[in-house]
């Protein structure tokens, strides 16, 4: 059983994020790191590819070449190799872009199940696996909280707003889970020391065949224009009670229309 | 009262096991990525370039060193203006000093006596000279030095505490670490990952300040120095600039008092880091007396003098951290840094010179010194754990420019103990005479052994504003530490103790771990901790409780300090 | 500019945001709806109080169930017979899914997490925050048609009491489409929304003085028709379950109004909701840091204050 799990470096934690005014794109020049969102998928895949008996556990990435070190954590909890497209004119891609590239180097390795994590903690875009498994013409399931896998079938509860749906579909399929689906294993001392022997590979756009009008920005469709500043909270009305607050509360609860 | 009175429960037994079948063998084991660590896996690794056939003998692993925090760097904290020439000796014609990731060698300093009003400029003691040195950041220093290392061949293990020694028949075979996935009441979670033994032919513990491992053998092998250690709390902040700073500051005098029953030995350093960057930190040695005292809180007010206003207009704090200095110089080294199996460096060997306030370059020393012992050791085909085998480390380090440097300054510390005006004096004195006066060797107290007394130190701090002052958790919160609630408590403190001493720990501590919580009967109190606040500076160690590492990972994520 | 608003339902009652958006494109331009499911007919047409000048229906048994896929077939074979400018989405699981697999399907820019839309000549400009809403980021299209996901609760509904021509159209499907199947699905939750969903939020903090202060808390919440958080300090002592945890180690939260009860509002807990619409603060301490950016604050009693807005607002809500 092959399973890929679709992983993101994305920068450093929130403190220090900072657009760059330039390209007014997040600064990704910094430090990075596996987006924690998607340490659930991994977990995912090695409890499936564990239960399989045997199986592999693959981690395909589109990144800057440094992601490489990050995706070490993923075989560090113990998957089995890491795919990084790593190329300059897959830069600055968007959905459409990213999709066509993720979907490329996913399409080389037909896997039986494709996986997601939550979200990525940059964009907070919770989309992609959608246009990838639209790519790959295969079934999806989305905000998965509890898969299982019997006889070449998924079964997965998937976590909507109103509640958990139950979905089956064949395999291959796509799935992205939800970060309530599991407690990502802490790499043990044996994996972080084999991390660094398990195979990685580059891959450049040529690689997958994708010609470089369909990636970076010359393959997206979606610019970013301008920055602004949030619009302003406004100043706080702040009030000692006398006995009204109550009231004064339900009023301006009420101007607002938040009653 | 005083917090010695409130000992910790604490048994350093509790953490030496007897070696049972290694489930991971190295060559050789190195406890902490700092700069100690760091210097002594790049030695080896130049070392065992030479020497292949021991580099097989010593397996698939030959070193390797544990890291607690995320990366190398993530709990390095200092000043720092390094001397260069250990780094130098280090890496000989390797990597010149441009392609050390330094900020510029310090060309003009001045040293500021400070009143509330005024800042005086005073001539620099001959031990704070920092001609033909560099500013840097150690957080930054450290990670550069790990690809060095990795370079070198290390493997380096992070989010890997090093929990207990593994020792029997009289030496060291190893490193069990810690634990990660427990919940508060210690109990395995979902994830739970057991520690591992890992074995090595030497350990070498470079873990810095408030060594956990170090505590543990200098008991276990009885190799106390003369003198208890003390430590002094130091708390930075790095700051975006409008106006490059150009020159490195040191302060002395407000807002710490001079008199002798205050003892509040320490100052402020603000060094330039690039054109566009500072840091500003103030140090405070740890045998203060005063409850209300608190280390931040008093940068907090230093930013608000006239001198620092200035410095900091139109800039924007962008790190923070804290961090004990271990500061009993040569009277609290241990008397022996070796035990059979064990080698031990930098700043949790102590070695650090007070007055110069360096210490950096030490460790790097001590760490190449140790790399070269243990080499000796095991090309000559020697085990290690034999008695005396890594001798030549002591040896060589007591030969070293490391040990005459602290020798002379080695009485300037306890000076201070009596106010700054009769210890700058002696240690004038001292400073001149190179460390022949006074004779002979003073003692040091223990910082816990500090009656406690209470002034109306606390009205003074500045209500943050959040632009130029800030409170404690603002400041965690910049350190980049987001350690998971439910993890278990790693500080060894007794919960129901004296009013005074809660209220000691709630300001001593820069990262509000501790709260004084409700009354116990006897007129006691109860201590509220939130051990996922911990920075991990190691204050309270000095004042009547113990740091024990906690779970990998946990704590600060520094970059910049 | 033309629009096309894909317009969900549950349970026999058109999605509330979706009608949102609806009110907002007519607001923009040409608006037309397009409605899809088993037995969707009148649904449909109620569309048109809403806004829509026309509403697309798609009944089939196979579009049934909320699964995506098989709705992008549909939505496909809409678009090549019509010319929209813009095919725009409400966001929620399933239309996150149905946008980003179009967007595949077309090659077409989809932009997602917005909170706002212009239409500047013939440019359309979307509007979305970034950075956890510290910057907000104008975003544009280099294709048509230009599809964008709106977030959840920007947008009001508003019933214009018209009517919409229906006009129906049929679609086949991929068979990739039809592979996923759903053997359960999910009703209404009965215990109120959790957090994440919910439009009001009342979180406790310690000002509450000890776990018998959620009582008030939840009593309010409910008044409100919101859902109950908590800060980790008041977590921690087992006052409140880690579930509802706001903040940097807990969850994250964007109501349209957070309430914050005795809580203080250091960096951590911020973190965690600073992006919610309202934000009324209920403290005893004049200078707790959830002053400085809530945008009304009580200093007072809570124990006071709270029992009495729950009376207020239960009062104002049955008038």
């Amino acid at each position: 059983m092959k399973i890929a799990v679709c992983a993101k470096y994305v920068p450093e934690a929130s403190a220090n994020r900072r657009i760059d005014a330039s390209t007014k794109r997040l600064d990704r020049s910094g430090e990075g790191a596996l987006n924690p969102f998607d340490a659930n998928a991994v977990e995912e895949a090695l409890k499936a590819r564990d239960a399989s008996g045997d199986g592999e556990v693959v981690i395909v990435s589109v990144g800057p070449e440094r992601a490489l070190e990050a995706m070490r954590r993923a075989l560090a909890m113990g998957a089995d190799r890491v795919v990084l497209v790593s190329d300059d004119g897959a830069a600055g891609s968007d959905l459409v872009a990213t999709s066509r590239v993720l979907a490329a180097a996913l399409e080389r390795e037909s896997a039986n199940l494709v996986l997601f994590g939550q979200q990525a903690n940059d964009s907070d875009g919770a989309v992609l696996w959608a246009a990838v498994a639209e790519r790959l013409q295969l079934p999806l399931i989305s905000q998965v909280a509890e898969l299982t896998l019997e006889d070449g079938k998924l079964r997965g509860k998937r976590q909507t707003e109103y509640g958990y749906d139950v979905i089956e579909a064949p395999l291959p399929a796509v799935v992205a889970v939800s970060d309530a689906i599991n407690e990502p294993r802490y790499p043990s001392l044996k994996g972080i020391m084999g991390a660094k022997k398990k195979p990685q590979d580059t891959l450049s756009l040529e690689d997958l065949a994708v010609d470089a009008g369909e990636a970076g920005e010359a393959g997206s469709r979606t610019t970013v224009e301008a920055l602004n500043d949030p619009p302003a909270r406004g100043d706080t009305i702040k009030i000692d009670d006398d006995g009204s607050g109550a009231q004064k509360i339900v009023d301006f609860l009420a101007e607002k229309k938040a009653l | 009262m005083k917090p010695a009175d409130y000992p910790p429960p604490f048994d350093p037994n509790e953490f030496v096991v007897a070696p049972g079948e290694p489930e991971i063998e190295v060559g050789v084991l190195i406890v902490g990525a700092g700069p100690a660590g760091l210097a002594c896996a790049i030695r080896l690794g130049q070392l065992l370039e030479g020497a292949p056939e021991l580099a097989e003998r010593l397996g698939e692993v030959p070193v390797a060193l544990l890291e607690k925090g995320k990366q190398p760097g993530s709990h390095l904290l200092s000043g720092a203006v390094v001397n260069p020439r250990s780094l130098q000796r280090l890496f000989k014609d390797r990597v010149s000093t441009g392609d050390m990731p330094f900020y510029g060698r310090v060309e003009h300093e001045s040293v500021y006596f400070l009143t509330s009003k005024r800042a005086m400029r005073i001539p620099a003691p001959p031990t704070m000279r920092n001609h033909n040195n560099y500013v840097a950041s150690l957080s930054q220093l450290g990670r550069w030095l790990s690809e060095r290392a990795e370079e070198a061949g290390a493997t380096i293990l992070p989010e890997t505490s090093g929990h207990a020694l593994l020792a029997g028949d009289g030496r060291v075979r190893g490193v069990r670490t810690g634990d990660r996935g427990r919940g508060r009441g210690g109990e395995e979670l979902g994830n739970f990952e057991p520690g591992s033994d890992v074995h090595a032919r030497v350990t070498v513990l470079a873990e810095g300040t408030q060594g956990h491992l170090t505590g543990v053998a200098i008991d276990r092998f009885g190799l106390q120095g003369e003198s208890p250690q003390v430590w002094a709390l130091g708390v930075k902040e790095v700051w975006k600039v409008a106006k490059p700073l150009g020159r490195v500051i040191h302060t002395m005098g407000w807002p710490l008092r001079p008199g002798a029953k205050y003892r509040e030995f320490g100052g402020s350093f603000v060094y330039p880091m690039g054109d566009d960057m500072l840091t500003v930190g103030m140090v405070v040695g740890l045998d203060y007396r005063d409850v209300e005292l608190s280390v931040h809180d008093v940068l907090q007010e230093l930013k608000t003098h006239r001198l620092l206003r200035k410095l900091l207009e139109g800039g924007e704090r962008v790190a923070w951290g804290a961090k004990t200095i271990p500061e009993g110089g040569l009277l609290s080294v241990p008397k022996r840094l070796h035990a059979p199996g064990l080698l031990i460096c930098g700043d949790g060997a102590g070695l650090v010179n007070v007055p110069a306030l360096k210490g950096i370059h030490y460790a790097v020393e001590s760490g190449r010194l140790a790399a070269e012992a243990a080499f000796a050791a095991l090309q000559r085909g020697e085990s290690p754990g034999r008695r005396g085998a890594l001798a030549g480390y002591d040896e060589a380090l007591k030969d070293s420019f490391v040990w005459s440097d602290l020798r002379q300054v080695r009485n300037m510390r306890p000076a201070f103990g009596r106010g700054f005006w009769l210890g700058g004096a002696m240690a004038g004195a001292a400073t001149v005479s190179r460390g022949a006066f006074p004779p002979g060797d003073a003692t040091l107290e223990s910082d816990a052994d500090q009656e406690l007394i209470r002034t109306d130190r606390a009205a003074r701090y500045p209500a943050p504003d959040g632009t130029l002052t800030f409170d404690k958790l603002s400041s965690v919160f910049l350190s980049g530490n987001a350690t998971r609630d439910d993890e278990p408590n790693h500080i060894r403190v007794q919960q129901r103790v004296a009013p005074e001493l809660a209220e000691l720990w709630t300001r001593m501590c820069p990262a509000s771990v501790y709260e004084v919580g409700e009354e116990a009967g006897d007129g006691d109190v109860h201590v509220e901790v939130t051990p996922s606040n911990c920075v991990q500076c190691g204050a309270i160690t000095a004042k009547g409780g113990r740091l024990t590492p906690p779970e990998g990972g946990a704590g600060p994520d520094y970059k910049l300090t | 500019m033309r629009f096309l608003v894909f317009v969900e339902h549950h349970e026999g009652k058109l999605q509330k945001d979706s009608l949102g958006v609806l009110a907002k494109a007519a607001s923009l331009g040409d608006v037309e709806a397009v409605v899809l499911g088993q037995g969707v007919q009148e649904l449909a047409a109620d569309a048109g109080r809403f806004g829509a000048q026309r509403v697309y229906v798609m009944d089939d048994v196979l579009l049934d169930r909320p699964l995506p896929q098989p709705r992008v077939d549909a939505l496909e074979t809409l678009l090549a017979d019509n010319g929209f400018d813009a095919v725009l989405f409400a966001a929620t699981v399933l239309s996150a899914d149905v946008a980003a697999g179009l967007a595949a399907r077309l090659g077409a820019g989809l932009n997602y997490d917005l909170t706002d839309l212009v239409v500047e000549g013939d440019t359309l400009v979307g509007k979305r925050p970034a950075l956890g809403d510290s910057v907000y980021v104008d975003v544009g299209w280099t294709s048509e048609p230009r599809l964008a996901l709106i977030r959840s609760g920007t947008f009001e509904a508003q019933e214009t009491g018209g009517s919409a021509e229906v006009v129906p159209f049929e679609s086949r499907f991929q068979d990739f489409s039809l592979a996923a199947t759903m053997v359960e699905q999910a009703h209404e939750e009965s215990e109120g929304p959790s957090i994440e969903d919910a439009d009001v939020i009342v979180a406790g903090g310690r000002g509450l003085g000890g776990p018998e202060g959620f009582q008030q808390v939840e009593e309010l919440a409910k008044a409100l028709g919101g859902a109950v958080a908590a800060t980790r300090a008041v977590v921690d002592a087992g006052w409140y379950p880690y579930s509802t945890q706001v903040g940097q180690t807990g969850k994250t939260v964007a109501p349209k109004l957070y309430v914050a009860v005795g809580i203080s509002g250091a960096i951590q807990h911020k973190v965690g909701m600073q992006s919610s619409g309202l934000i009324v603060a209920i403290n005893k301490d004049p200078n707790a840091p959830i002053f400085e950016y809530a945008d009304f604050g009580v200093v007072g009693d809570l124990n006071e204050i709270v029992p009495k807005l729950t009376e207020l607002v239960k009062a104002r809500r049955a008038a």
